[in-house]
């Protein structure tokens, strides 16, 4: 409770600052503020202590993995607001509007990090979604900008009709005439027809939020079209929330049936890795690679839905740590860049040896390697997988897939090492020694949660 | 700290490892050069030392278990423990001895960025000798790729025009496979039974042995570990990452993977592949065994066709490897002795060879054997070396490869008469193609390449004796190897009764 009251007024309170905020450095600050109170707000609230004392009519329900989320979604917005705090002034004039989106978003998170009936699942989402379409197309005078945010705003109104579509079934489907998740009927043996459509259209739309194959063809063009310092943001913790609201509501509501709907979450999860991980190797460009990347770590992801045991959602509490903050490093660094394509990257270390270490070590995370929390959270998901026991020929396509995926991570390594600079005098990138120190830390927050996985999972039952 | 014998495994750890972490930081590669090959020296003195302070009193007959571990990951039943047996001090030794002598023996190449190269040599030592100490299969197969990533950034930054692709290759096979592994690890996990309270099963070694899987399961999940061992040696049809990699890397990075890396594989398959899955070994046993024997024949003879030094060594070590193959599925007492030893000599053998190798290019700047010759009017001393490195790995009687082969080849014959034949034609090859690089390197008359090389200097002459006298001990008396790793020989053997 306390995250979602404070996101939303502090949301509010950034967007009036932009009338009297003078300079546009100022919001910067304020947003970090506003992150660290909405941080330490959601741990008192982790430690049982409530701020504000509201019925919500159990509506809402926060346990643990839900606040666990919160806690790791706000960790990754300070260190993105650090990182690319001076890039988000350089988007455009409306500095404030944007950390206020930025607010407003995290308030959905820490709603669906926590609903309890359909309908604040569908404000959840929602309240994540609409100030995602603005961020996209927050560079006004920039054509692919305005582009990929009518694409996704067109898309995404069209998927949230089919969610609410759903609910509508379930809905009808139940004769209790209640919208909480705990409270469906499904029958005894097969479930029934409305339940079932209203099941399946959950499935898709929420599919397209976390753009799960095949609905994810928006993802590559909006990630690419968006500002890039805004892209990180969207392919990291508004795409995991998607992810935690999904499991969230397939285990309260549909966990028993698990049986009659798995195949299908397990052809989605094939079809996420394989059209993820495929069509990343052939990108040149490092954002859209790294958009496709996200695709096939969606893939990954998909793995905890697909399992629904408890190893599964502390794997899904890793990767959100794993995959965030590697994405976000890596995104930061690749704003400061002057070239894009992987080419921009030749000989990175000789004249960036931190951005180049701390570069692979997110491409190494993002791999999978051992040592880092990108292994970690995969061996975690591969685990979850082979404990459920029937679909041992996903685990396997996983793992090859896995191995896809370090053809184009390890190209970009080799453009960095092992790869001439371009001749002539070395590109002149805009970094401070902050930006270097907390790239720093980044790394070392991900190869501390590779090393002790348990230091991030055992909150789940603290 | 010395009083308890625990700690040596983890000092053989991490001597290698925080060295390795330092290096990155001195800029000056005199210094790094040496706190390279200082800190090696200290890692080989910690493993004679833990020979001394193994529990050979309580055991006479053999080297024990010993165990430490630490909490790890208690909620799934997974701990960092590490500890020593017979194989495992064999295999720590031969990396703590083999690592000083590769240092030593290309001091005088430079580099680089030199703080780089010896840092990620050092950090491969540490993950090497994490696979041979780890008692915990997560904490195994976490240095099963630590040792890879540090060689893929050694083999793609320094060697050869094709380095970046052909070293990618390598990368892709050990990484799918050993991925495949993984699985294969999660599966036996989700088998075994607990040993603590906190968690339903464990990733311990022990319970890995003890894990109930029915014949069915084991032979699927055979295949999973199987083909990551079987990439790392590599066996016959895997091979294919491994002579590209060997001609386009640096001399001391490929002396690292042919002499020690591939020992991780055939390691792997004696502690994690045969004790655990012993029925599915004797289902297939027959048919890795044929595919080894392939690799033999078909190494030696390609090796024989070669014309680069060191592609004909690199083939060279295809064959030998397959032998080793065939005589781990052999699995019985003669065949896995054999390996042991084989295992030693072979690391110590091509790592010599390697050095000569190194020695010849550096001194003349080509590696054909057709363009180079009379090296032995030249550089007599050299050629003295050079002559009982190539006796020791045609296996002549009195070298350590002699003892070794002996061995593998008389259990392959117990198990197989007519495949133990057909390997047998494979020391003829090996007699022919190294003779005959042998003849045309270091014989005949000196030409342009080869007239202004002078004689090799004391230091390599110290190397090289270092060498030939282990070759030759071990030929004589290879005894307390054998009498070292019975222990670990009988352990696994007494899985297949």
């Amino acid at each position: 409770m306390n995250a979602i009251i404070i996101s939303a007024l502090w949301g509010v309170v950034m967007m009036f600052g932009g009338v009297f905020f003078k300079k546009s450095t100022i919001p910067k600050y304020w947003a970090i503020a506003g992150i660290i109170i909405l941080l330490a707000a959601n741990i008192l609230e982790f430690r049982g202590i409530q701020i504000f004392n509201i019925d919500v009519k159990g509506m809402l329900h926060f346990d643990n993995f839900g606040l666990q989320f919160n806690t790791i979604s706000f960790i990754c917005t300070f260190l993105f607001f650090l990182l690319n705090g001076r890039e988000i002034e350089k988007v455009g004039e409306n500095v404030s509007e944007y950390f206020a989106l930025i607010f407003f978003i995290l308030c959905g998170v820490s709603i669906s990090s926590s609903f309890n009936t359909l309908l604040m699942l569908f404000l959840g989402i929602e309240i994540m979604s609409i100030p995602s379409y603005i961020l996209t197309g927050s560079d006004k005078r920039n054509l692919k900008s305005n582009e990929a945010s009518l694409k996704y705003f067109l898309m995404g109104a069209f998927s949230t009709g089919l969610m609410l579509m759903g609910i509508a079934l379930i809905y009808g489907g139940n004769s209790l005439g209640s919208f909480y998740i705990n409270m469906i009927e499904l029958g005894t043996g097969k479930m029934p027809v409305m339940i079932a459509a209203g099941l399946v259209l959950l499935v898709v739309s929420m599919s397209f939020k976390v753009s799960a194959a095949p609905f994810h063809f928006w993802a590559a063009d909006v990630y690419d079209g968006a500002p890039t310092v805004f892209t990180s943001f969207m392919a990291t913790i508004v795409k995991i929330a998607g992810f935690i609201a999904f499991i969230r509501l397939f285990q309260v509501s549909f966990g028993i049936i698990q049986q009659q709907w798995q195949m299908l979450i397990a052809v989605i999860t094939a079809a996420t890795l394989l059209i993820g991980n495929l069509t990343a190797v052939f990108q040149q460009s490092v954002k859209r690679m790294l958009a496709y990347s996200s695709i096939a770590h969606a893939g990954f992801m998909m793995f905890a839905l697909f399992a629904l045991n408890n190893t599964a959602k502390e794997g899904l509490i890793l990767y959100a740590l794993s995959y965030s903050v590697a994405t976000i490093g890596m995104f930061a660094i690749l704003v400061k860049m002057s070239d894009y394509t992987i080419e921009g990257f030749n000989g990175l270390y000789k004249y960036q040896p931190v951005l180049a270490c701390t570069a692979t070590i997110f491409l190494l995370s993002l791999t999978g390697i051992p040592l880092t929390a990108g292994f970690a959270s995969k061996f975690y998901m591969l685990l979850a997988a082979v404990k459920d026991g029937h679909q041992i020929w996903l685990v396997v396509l996983a793992v090859i897939c896995a191995a896809i995926s370090a053809v184009y991570y390890f190209r970009a390594i080799q453009a960095i090492y092992f790869k001439e600079p371009p001749a002539g005098a070395y590109p002149q990138l805009d970094v401070t020694r902050n930006f270097k120190y907390l790239l720093i830390i980044s790394a070392a927050i991900i190869i501390l949660a590779g090393i002790l996985p348990s230091l991030v999972v055992d909150w789940l039952y603290y | 700290m010395l009083g308890t014998y625990y700690t040596f495994p983890e000092l053989l750890l991490w001597i290698p490892l925080l060295t390795g972490i330092i290096l990155f930081f001195i800029k000056n590669s005199k210094v790094v050069k040496t706190v390279a090959l200082l800190s090696s020296l200290l890692t080989l003195g910690v493993s004679v030392t833990s020979l001394f302070y193994s529990d050979i009193a309580h055991h006479p007959e053999y080297f024990n278990y010993s165990n430490v571990s630490y909490v790890w990951m208690p909620y799934i039943g997974s701990s960092f423990s590490v500890g020593l047996d017979g194989m495992g001090f064999l295999l720590t030794f031969l990396t703590a001895f083999t690592f000083p002598l590769i240092f030593a023996a290309t001091h005088k190449r430079e580099y680089a960025n030199t703080n780089v190269y010896y840092g990620l040599m050092l950090l491969t030592q540490a993950g090497i000798t994490g696979v041979f100490v780890a008692t915990d299969a997560l904490v195994f197969y976490f240095f099963w790729e630590l040792a890879l990533i540090p060689m893929y950034f050694l083999c793609s930054r320094w060697g050869g025009e094709f380095r970046i692709r052909v070293t990618f290759k390598f990368f892709v096979y050990t990484f799918v496979s050993s991925l495949l592994m993984l699985i294969g690890v999660i599966y036996v996990y989700l088998h075994t039974p607990p040993v603590s309270t906190l968690s339903d099963h464990s990733f311990y070694l022990r319970s890995f042995y003890n894990a109930t899987l029915t014949r069915g399961e084991q032979n699927g999940l055979f295949w999973l570990f199987f083909l990551a061992f079987a990439v790392k040696m590599p066996i016959f049809p895997f091979h294919s990452w491994q002579p590209d990699l060997y001609e386009q890397s640096s001399n001391s990075s490929v002396m690292v993977l042919s002499g020690i890396m591939v020992k991780m594989g055939i390691f792997g398959m004696l502690r994690w592949l045969l004790p655990i899955f012993p029925d599915a070994v004797g289902s297939y046993q027959t048919l890795v065994i044929i595919f080894c024997v392939i690799g033999i024949l078909y190494g030696s003879s390609i090796a024989f066709v070669q014309s680069d030094l060191k592609r004909i060594v690199a083939w060279s070590s295809i064959a030998h490897i397959g032998l080793m193959g065939a005589a781990v599925f052999s699995a019985n007492n003669t065949s896995l002795q054999g390996v042991m030893l084989e295992m030693f000599n072979h690391g110590i053998n091509i790592i010599a060879l390697w050095i000569v190798v190194d020695i010849i290019e550096k001194k003349t700047g080509i590696r054909k054997i057709s363009e180079l010759g009379g090296l032995a009017i030249k550089s007599p001393a050299l050629s003295i070396f050079f002559l009982i490195i190539v006796l020791a790995n045609i296996a002549l009687p009195l070298t350590n490869g002699f003892a070794s082969e002996f061995l593998m080849f008389t259990g392959l014959f117990e198990y197989n008469k007519y495949l133990a034949a057909f390997a047998c034609l494979s020391i003829i090859i090996s007699a022919a193609y190294m003779l005959n690089m042998m003849q045309k390197v270091f014989f005949g008359v000196p030409n342009t390449f080869t007239e202004n090389v002078g004689a090799i200097t004391m230091s390599q002459k110290f190397i090289l004796s270092i060498i030939v006298l282990t070759i030759v001990i071990l030929g004589i008396y290879p005894g307390p190897l054998l009498h070292l790793t019975q222990g670990s020989v009988t352990e696994i053997l007494q899985k297949f009764k």
